[in-house]
């Protein structure tokens, strides 16, 4: 490891660099949490949503009369009864917040109910009569693409587009659609104000912009909708988009009662977005001794029937198509389609997982048609700080030890155990399916990058709010927390910056604290953290130098070896600062991508061990062994945390995870159905961190959350073409891939 | 319906207007919602507890299967006032992060160590093959659980 930037010399217990156990970690384990789903109020109501069979369709009429007569049955909803904006968006407005006169993907809803039990409101939504005329869908995005059905398209150039290498490398990949999958569905709350407002608690990543589409859709003014950060059993970028809170909003406004929603999880698979499936064709051309001359890739993602975030998706994968190397010859041609599919959006990699893939398989066979070592070529090329990224030409201005990572993960020890005794070991699992004779053991590396923060000129900002208290400090904040740990971190900032122990990070809603952004781009630590660092510095200087003070601690201020105001005197007074941080500056891509597009950037590096049962095509991962470049841990154990999480979601894309289609039609929405690794396929991680000061988060911290992700995939595959010797062009990796001729 | 049995050592009467699942019941009518819905069928874990000594999906067994019976959910595997060593041991390690699918690995986990109080890595792993977590990729589970059956103390 290298050296750490510590902008304060403060090194209190619970702060940062140490792994406090987190606060709602006991609540937690006893089962007294409080999820959206476990949220109840007095005369509460519940609902159910009424979705489309039809992955396109004309709607011909729908009759609630039925529903409506139901005993228990307060509302049913349609289009014609949105009050305000029919449509909503993260970044376009473009979808119904109920269908009108069609519907353009299988589970779109159509029209919602609010009844006194959730079962009898589920049996009123059925009994709502939608006559539809069935139409043929889009499902193809080539298709789409020739039809000008597109989110976005993006064109990049840089360098001189005639350059060639002798060495030329083409490829064609896919990437199956997968799921976010939080353990907790979506769910809501929805309380009347009696005075024509709404308080919303619901599953979310970023309140403030669910808030903002709740206020255009039901025409009220800004301050009558409060959106109350609430309990969230994961996320991955599931919760970015809007999904219930609209229709909780409108029932409960409609009924004056309290309105609660929770999807079954068959719904959840209908409810949320998912990741971008993906198409992408590339051309590596390099000279003799391995440096990359250009790169050219075409890539196409699904975006479905509606927006979501395919434009920032599109933009992330064009940008990070080359990978962490250097390359001063690039074109790219990017299309996010739109379809009939279910629509995508933000999940876990946003971009760089799909093109990961294959950048990194397109060196693999670099090297191969080379003659050269992969892991050298890559060294050879690799991207590094004060570089100009290879597509947007950047150039990166924060610490990105490329080399360093590579170098490390090569380095670290791989297992020599032979193949266990233990039958249940063995690729076949449990069922005890695989012959050891047939087990072949194989190795792969793969390197990511990913952005940190929102980027293209998005102005990604988050305020934090630093209290005293007679008890000590309240950090408040509309950061979402996930799961990942936010609450534990944001005080850990507060107690290394102010020098108190004592500090609570309480959620407020989003009439009392302006925006903290989004719970995703891996960009809370840096940018939330950044607002609470720079309030809680400023508090603790002031109040230094109101009482003449040096020193701030659990018994008040000090002056050398005088305590001159003690805790509780120094609480009794208003001491509260709020601080909005603001990352560096990005911009809109100009007509050929180019641009200082990004914020800040991570790398990462994995190395995959699997064993394959290649007669049966069944894969078993041992171990996969990583390197991270995070700039300033502030919880290590948070940090291995996000590792270890983030690489068995990548493992799940490698070999399990994809909701599988027919005609728009999610086939396996079920956790029978849709696979989900568990502990038995598990691999092994072991760690490395690289900590380099220079990033401008807190401390020098970088976001962790996404890169373990990134290149998990792609390592993974790397390691079964080397046991099977197959090309593996797709992932998930199916056993018929692996088995089949 | 009127069901009458056991619940974390209380005596309990429910009474549910609809034949619904033991799960429902235990959130919806006795204010017990520590046990966690999300799959309604049996493949995720979050909803276990322990009936007459076996460990189960609430969301597969009846309200109406369990008159008589005896039921500890992850409310009532410690006292008020402390934690059982796997919920201890789960916490140092780091293994909690949404928490969504924590009270399962927790009555899965002490069912696991009620029956076995050392058992081996594959063992642990066989007993919470039923458990899905989608945030910690099961190490820092697997590190808690290793420690209590090493008998660590935490």
């Amino acid at each position: 490891m290298t050296a750490r930037t510590v902008r304060r010399t403060t090194t209190h217990e619970g702060g940062v660099g140490q792994s406090p156990a987190r606060p709602d970690g006991v609540p937690k384990l006893r089962g007294e949490f409080e999820y959206a789903q476990d949220l109840k109020a007095d005369e509460m109501l519940w609902a159910a949503t009424v979705r489309s069979p039809h992955a396109r369709a004309r709607i011909v009429s729908i009759d609630i009369a039925p529903a409506l007569a139901v005993g228990g049955v307060h509302a049913c909803l349609t289009a014609d009864d949105v009050p305000g904006r029919a449509h909503f968006g993260l970044e376009h407005p473009d979808q119904p917040v109920l269908a009108g006169d069609r519907v353009n993907y299988w589970g779109e809803p159509v029209a919602i109910v609010a009844a006194e039990d959730a079962r009898t409101a589920r049996t009123a939504a059925s009994l709502v009569e939608v006559v539809y005329e069935p139409l043929a869908p889009l499902t193809d995005p080539e298709l789409a693409d020739r039809k000008d059905e597109v989110f976005r398209r993006l064109r990049i150039r840089r360098g001189d587009q005639a350059a060639r290498g002798p060495v030329v490398v083409e490829g064609y990949y896919e990437v199956g659609m997968q799921d976010q999958a939080p353990l907790g569905t979506e769910a809501g709350l929805a309380i009347p104000d009696g005075e024509g407002g709404v308080d919303l608690f619901a599953t979310s990543q970023f309140v403030h912009v669910d808030q903002e589409q709740v206020v255009a859709s039901l025409g009220l003014r800004p301050g009558q909708v409060r959106a109350h950060p609430t309990g969230i059993g994961g996320a991955f970028g599931a919760r970015e988009d809007v999904n219930l809170h609209i229709h909780l909003c409108m029932l409960a406004l409609h009924t004056g009662r309290p309105v609660k929603m929770a999807y079954h999880r068959s719904e959840s698979f209908t409810g949320h977005v998912h990741r971008h499936p993906a198409w992408l064709r590339y051309r590596h051309e390099a000279d003799l001794d391995g440096r990359l001359v250009r790169v050219e890739a075409r890539v196409v993602l699904d975006g479905g029937a509606y927006a979501s975030t395919t434009s920032a998706v599109l933009a992330n994968a064009c940008y990070f198509v080359v990978g962490p190397y250097r390359c001063e010859s690039v074109a790219v041609d990017g299309v996010g389609a739109r379809t009939n599919n279910p629509p995508c959006g933000a999940m876990r990699g946003f971009g760089a997982v799909q093109v990961c893939f294959a950048h990194e398989t397109q060196m693999d066979r670099l090297a191969q048609a080379l003659g050269m070592d992969p892991l050298l070529l890559r060294e050879l090329n690799a991207l590094e700080r004060g570089d100009p990224m290879p597509t947007t030409g950047q150039v990166i201005e924060t610490p990105l030890p490329t080399r360093e990572v590579i170098r490390s993960l090569q380095a670290m020890p791989l297992p020599d155990d032979p193949l266990g005794l233990d039958p249940g070991g063995l690729p076949g699992g449990s069922g005890l399916t695989t012959e050891q004779r047939e087990v072949k053991r194989g190795v792969g590396y793969a390197f990511g990058i990913k952005n940190l923060g929102f980027s293209e000129g998005f102005d990604d900002y988050s305020q934090a709010r630093v209290r005293l208290t007679a008890h000590g400090a309240v950090v408040e904040t509309a950061a979402i927390e996930v799961g990942q740990g936010l609450v534990t971190v944001l005080a850990q900032i507060a107690r290394s910056a102010l020098g108190i122990t004592s500090v609570e990070v309480v959620h407020v809603d989003t009439s009392k604290i302006d925006s903290a952004g989004s719970t995703s781009a891996s960009r809370q630590t840096q940018l939330s953290g950044g607002a609470t660092l720079e309030a809680a510095t400023r508090l603790r200087e002031r109040v230094l130098s109101h009482f003449a003070g040096d020193d701030l601690d659990e018994s008040g201020v000090w002056r050398g070896e005088e305590l001159i105001a003690r805790w509780p005197e120094i609480g009794d007074q208003e001491w509260v600062e709020t601080a909005t941080f603001r990352h560096p500056p990005t911009t809109a891509p100009d007509e050929n991508g180019q641009g200082v597009i990004h914020a800040d950037f991570a790398v990462a590096g994995h190395r995959a061990v699997v064993d394959v049962d290649v007669e049966l095509g069944l894969v078993k991962v041992i171990r996969i062994d990583t390197v991270q470049d995070v700039g300033f841990a502030i919880n290590p154990s948070s940090v291995r945390g996000q590792i270890e999480g983030g690489i068995l979601q990548g493992v799940g894309l490698a070999i399990m995870e994809e909701l599988v289609l027919a005609d728009g039609v999610i086939l396996n929405p079920t956790f029978t159905d849709y696979l989900l690794p568990t502990i038995l396929d598990a691999p092994d991680v072991e760690a490395l961190l690289i900590e380099q000061e220079g990033s401008w988060g807190p401390f020098g911290a970088k976001g962790v959350g996404e890169p373990p992700t990134i290149s998990s995939t792609a390592a993974v595959v790397a390691a079964i073409r080397a046991a099977s010797g197959k090309e593996l062009n797709r992932v998930p990796v199916r056993p018929q891939d692996i088995a089949l001729p | 319906m009127i069901v009458s049995f056991e619940v974390n050592g209380e005596q309990v009467t429910a009474r549910m207007t609809h034949p619904g699942s033991l799960l429902d019941m235990l959130r919806d009518d006795l204010g017990l919602p520590g046990s966690k819905s999300a799959c309604e069928q049996g493949e995720c874990g979050s909803c276990s507890v322990i009936l007459d000594g076996e460990l189960v999906c609430s969301c597969l067994v009846m309200a109406a299967d369990v008159e008589g019976s005896s039921i500890i959910t992850v409310e009532g595997v410690a006292p008020r006032d402390a934690l059982h060593p796997v919920q201890d041991a789960l916490l140092d390690a780091g293994a909690v992060q949404c928490g969504f699918c924590t009270p399962g690995i927790v009555v899965a986990a002490v069912d696991l160590f009620a029956n076995n109080p050392s058992p081996s890595v594959s063992e642990i792993k066989e007993a919470l093959a039923g458990n899905i977590c989608r945030c910690t990729g099961y190490g820092a589970i697997l590190r808690a659980l290793e420690g209590v059956a090493r008998g660590d103390d935490s």
